[in-house]
């Protein structure tokens, strides 16, 4: 698997490159819009996609991901496996070859000590690098000479491509960014803001929040790369703003996330300006169950803790019954048009990693009531369910967001019609996913009986992602409510698969053990009732040729490429 | 007369002082922390991390001692040192914003003047608009022009920045394509091309912003010449034989812009303070976009310098229109 996508992201490079006619700079002014500004151009330092995205024009890692997952060489000669010597046999070292005579956009070269420094840069304890967990278990970077860096863990990693790899983690360069370690980091505004890279575009002006001016690296290595001349990325607004300004008046060539209701996006389509282009990875909008009793009479410190056990969603057919209520694809197509697609997986992508699990697509509402008399829950006077005197009352929380309410009407409706009363609750997402401990708002602290949110696996091989559902990573008042168990599930069969995960190597037993491991939170537990799988969408205008969009990683992965149409 | 403006400014300081405590609780208490925008997939540890080396982790009363100490000394001595090439502030660390860990004021810096070209002229155009609407409104009480001017204030009072702004925005740019709908800030006017575009791309905030000031100022000078009409001295000066122009141009005008010219100073410090929805609407990169963007973030120290700022403009814009009054008009003295 992996050679063969080392070698689709060679033979993809190859077609583009023959593709792209065009000599450097020929093709003048490319011009982004981003629903929110670039920030800060240090994605080490960043807080959000969108300064990672900009920085991508500028900044590279050793090796990207492509349009289908699979990892390609950017700075890197090719990519490491077992099979080229390039990991180590005992899976505890991974060793990169820089591509000869690389040139930083400064003109100077690019060297293995840019690699060290920048893992040192981002794990100084001091620092609070927003990509630390690119390096967890990073145990040392070193130079083995000028073009070779060799990365040591602190044991066995069977995905090792996780430092230097896609956009979060690229190359800073040493020369620059030296002074700037530790406690330091945020004080040098000016290679913050403008740093030297090695992609195809280097910064020339920059505002805070604003606009990013950016102009083709002389030093780039294709000669006749980039196309576009100068490009500028300018933010603000929001994303209907966006798409109108490159779908309806064509200002831009290329909006970033794009999200506006599916009926907005069909009048702007129908201007002609441009297309919409969205692409699926794992990012799923899901319901998630609480195992614990938020009740509000339990004392604080108590509350949605292990210590008291949810009175009625621990019982798998009420969990069962509230999925089979749903009707995902009438919620995709209300909220997502183009980009949604209903699923049960929280691992929907790639194909080789996804469950083929499908039964929650079809809505069944008798279904679902059945269930819940089965359960023992019989309809009261006033049509809820009850049973030892106890009503089927939920709270159903989330954040304030137009699709999120749209979609807690419709399931409010689905969840009445069988039975259960449904209170919801709509939280200001600046608390909700602030992780502030003191706040009972958040969505760790999880003081609701489910609650609906997105989450994705960052990385192609969920291993990193599946992490969450073991027992121990539950928030909880001993960890100040830091953990991503939300569900508080524990399961001894998932920690046994999850550890026999981290320890294989084969990447087609991999997928088989993830695919388990999905299925053993989905459909055989429903602790988590997925909904939608969200894809990325963007708009760009139909004159800007070469876009390939791309799910895994920054949508600029191939910006080089791109091309004016004539 | 100066007793009374020292007076004043020496007051100004303790009010300045509790008002900057008093912000600083207020959006250190606000719900929401500087983490909430990055992606879920950061582990809570890395999360925790990024907040101490933010200092976000420290006492209130710490940081606020230590932006109390940056504003008022770190931010000034960097300052001199920057105009004269000396070393007061020795280095230490000026007021960073959480969000983009660029100085605060830097930022300021680069979007006042964004804020006073586009802000500022909206201001002087409805300024400018609304004087003759106003005027002529009340010369002709109940005219069909005095409807109109009513039913367009009404307008400019009661519908939103936000609608009028998208409905500009489709109409003039979807449909006619006249003028674009994203600000380009980087536009550097070198020549009669590039003032044009500036021109252009200026065209539907000042519009938006225009409407909106216009409607207020109109019905304020309506009111206040129909007030002065009436006064005996206007009928004096008709029982003198004097040309109409001359008695609702030099009498009445002039009397009756004291008020409307103190309205116009108390409205000052808003220009500064940007247009939150405007700015944001447009992509323009003033003072208000950047407000609304650091308390989405729960960027304290660019929310409070900011909030601070506006507070200081306030409180000298009002001691500004309270020295005006007792120039315009003689009857007022605070000796």
């Amino acid at each position: 698997m992996r050679v063969k996508s080392a070698l689709l992201g060679a033979a993809a490079t190859l077609v583009l490159g023959t593709a792209a006619w065009a000599d450097r700079g020929s093709d003048g002014d490319l011009k982004i819009t981003f629903p929110q500004a670039v920030s800060i151009l240090n994605p080490y330092l960043s807080q959000g996609t969108k300064d990672v995205y900009g920085a991508s024009l500028v900044l590279e890692p050793l090796a990207g991901i492509d349009d289908q997952g699979g990892l390609f060489a950017k700075l890197a000669v090719e990519i490491p496996t077992v099979e080229n010597g390039g990991i180590s046999a005992d899976l505890t070292t991974i060793t990169w070859k820089l591509k000869p005579d690389m040139k930083w956009s400064d003109g100077s070269p690019v060297t293995a000590d840019d690699a060290v420094f920048t893992a040192a840069y981002c794990m100084d304890p001091a620092g609070g690098c927003a990509q630390l967990s690119k390096f967890d278990s990073v145990k040392s970077v070193e130079a083995v000479d000028a073009s070779t860096i060799k990365v040591t863990f602190t044991g066995p990693k069977p995905f090792p491509y996780t430092a230097f790899v896609g956009a979060q983690s690229p190359l800073l360069q040493k020369a620059q960014f030296a002074a700037c370690q530790g406690a330091a980091a945020p004080t040098c505004t000016d290679a913050n803001n403008m740093p030297i890279g090695t992609g195809p575009f280097t910064v020339t002006a920059f505002t805070v929040n604003d606009t990013v001016v950016l102009a083709a690296n002389a030093n780039f290595r294709d000669p006749a790369k980039p196309a576009f001349a100068t490009a500028v990325i300018k933010g603000g607004g929001d994303a209907e703003s966006s798409a109108r300004a490159v779908m309806q008046t064509g200002e831009f060539d290329y909006a970033w996330n794009t999200q506006i209701p599916p009926d907005s996006q069909k009048a702007m389509a129908d201007a002609g300006k441009g297309v919409f282009v969205s692409a699926f990875a794992t990012t799923t909008e899901r319901i998630e169950i609480n195992l614990t009793d938020p009740s509000a009479d339990l004392p604080e410190g108590e509350r949605s803790t292990a210590a008291h056990p949810h009175p009625f969603l621990t019982d798998i057919k009420v969990r069962q019954a509230l999925s089979m209520a749903i009707d995902r694809q009438a919620l995709s197509d209300v909220g997502y048009g183009a980009a949604g697609m209903p699923t049960c997986n929280i691992i929907p992508a790639p194909a080789d990693w996804a469950s083929d699990n499908t039964t929650c697509l079809k809505q069944d509402l008798e279904g679902a009531k059945a269930l819940l008399e089965e359960a023992g829950w019989k309809a009261g006077a006033d049509g809820i369910r009850e049973k030892d005197g106890k009503k089927l009352h939920i709270l159903y929380q989330t954040t304030v967001n137009p699709v999120r309410q749209d979609f807690q009407a419709l399931i409010k409706d689905w969840w009445t019609s069988i039975g259960v009363d449904v209170e919801l609750k709509a939280i200001d997402p600046s608390v909700f996913f602030g992780g502030d401990a003191g706040s009972p708002d958040t969505y760790l602290k999880f003081y609701a009986d489910v609650e609906m949110f997105a989450n994705n696996s960052d990385t192609v091989d969920p291993e990193p992602f599946l992490a969450q559902y073991q027992c121990s990573h539950a928030p909880s008042p001993a960890n100040q409510w830091q953990g991503d168990n939300i569900n508080r599930f524990c399961d001894p069969a998932y920690e046994a698969k999850f550890a026999e995960l981290t320890k294989t190597t084969d990447v087609a037993a991999r997928q088989a053990i993830a695919k388990t491991l999905n299925d053993m939170v989905t459909k055989d537990s429903t602790i988590v009732i997925v909904l939608v799988n969200r894809g990325s969408l963007s708009a760009h205008a139909n004159s800007l040729g070469g876009v390939i969009i791309n799910p895994w990683d920054t949508q600029f992965w191939n910006v080089a490429d791109w091309t004016r149409l004539k | 007369m100066l007793v009374f403006t020292l007076r004043r400014l020496l007051l100004a300081i303790p009010t300045l002082l509790a008002i900057s405590l008093i912000i600083f609780l207020l959006v250190d208490f606000a719900p929401g922390s500087p983490m909430s925008e990055i992606p879920l997939t950061v582990p809570p540890e890395v999360r925790q991390k990024m907040i101490a080396a933010l200092g976000a982790d420290q006492p209130v009363f710490v940081r606020y001692l230590l932006w109390l100490r940056q504003f008022f000394w770190v931010e000034p001595a960097t300052l001199f040192d920057g105009w004269f090439g000396t070393d007061l502030a020795g280095g230490e660390q000026r007021i960073l914003s959480w969000q983009s860990r660029s100085p605060v004021f830097t930022i300021i810096g680069q979007r006042v003047p964004q804020t006073l070209i586009v802000v500022g002229t909206a201001y002087l155009v409805g300024v400018l608009i609304a004087l003759p609407i106003g005027i002529y409104s009340a010369y002709k009480q109940y005219s069909w022009f005095d409807q109109f001017g009513t039913l367009f204030a009404m307008i400019g009072f009661s519908v939103p920045t936000f609608f009028t702004g998208t409905l500009f925005i489709i109409i003039f740019a979807v449909y006619l394509g006249w003028f674009p709908t994203k600000y380009d800030t980087m536009l550097q006017v070198t020549d009669w091309p590039s003032f044009v575009k500036q021109l252009r791309q200026m065209t539907l905030p000042v519009m938006t912003l225009g409407l909106a000031n216009a409607a207020a100022i109109s019905r304020y000078m309506r009111s206040s010449m129909l007030e002065n009409m009436g006064q005996d001295y206007v009928r004096t000066a008709r029982a003198k034989g004097m040309p109409e122009r001359t008695v609702v141009l030099k009498h009445v005008l002039r009397n009756s812009l004291i008020p409307v010219v103190t309205v116009i100073a108390l409205g000052i410090p808003s220009i500064f303070g940007g247009a939150i929805i405007t700015e944001n609407l447009f992509g323009v990169n003033g003072i208000g976009a950047a407000l609304i963007l650091a308390i989405h973030s729960s960027d304290l120290p660019m929310v409070q310098t900011l909030t601070f700022i506006f507070a200081a403009l306030i409180v000298l814009f009002n001691l500004i229109a309270d020295i005006l009054y007792g120039l315009l008009d003689p009857r007022i003295r605070y000796d």
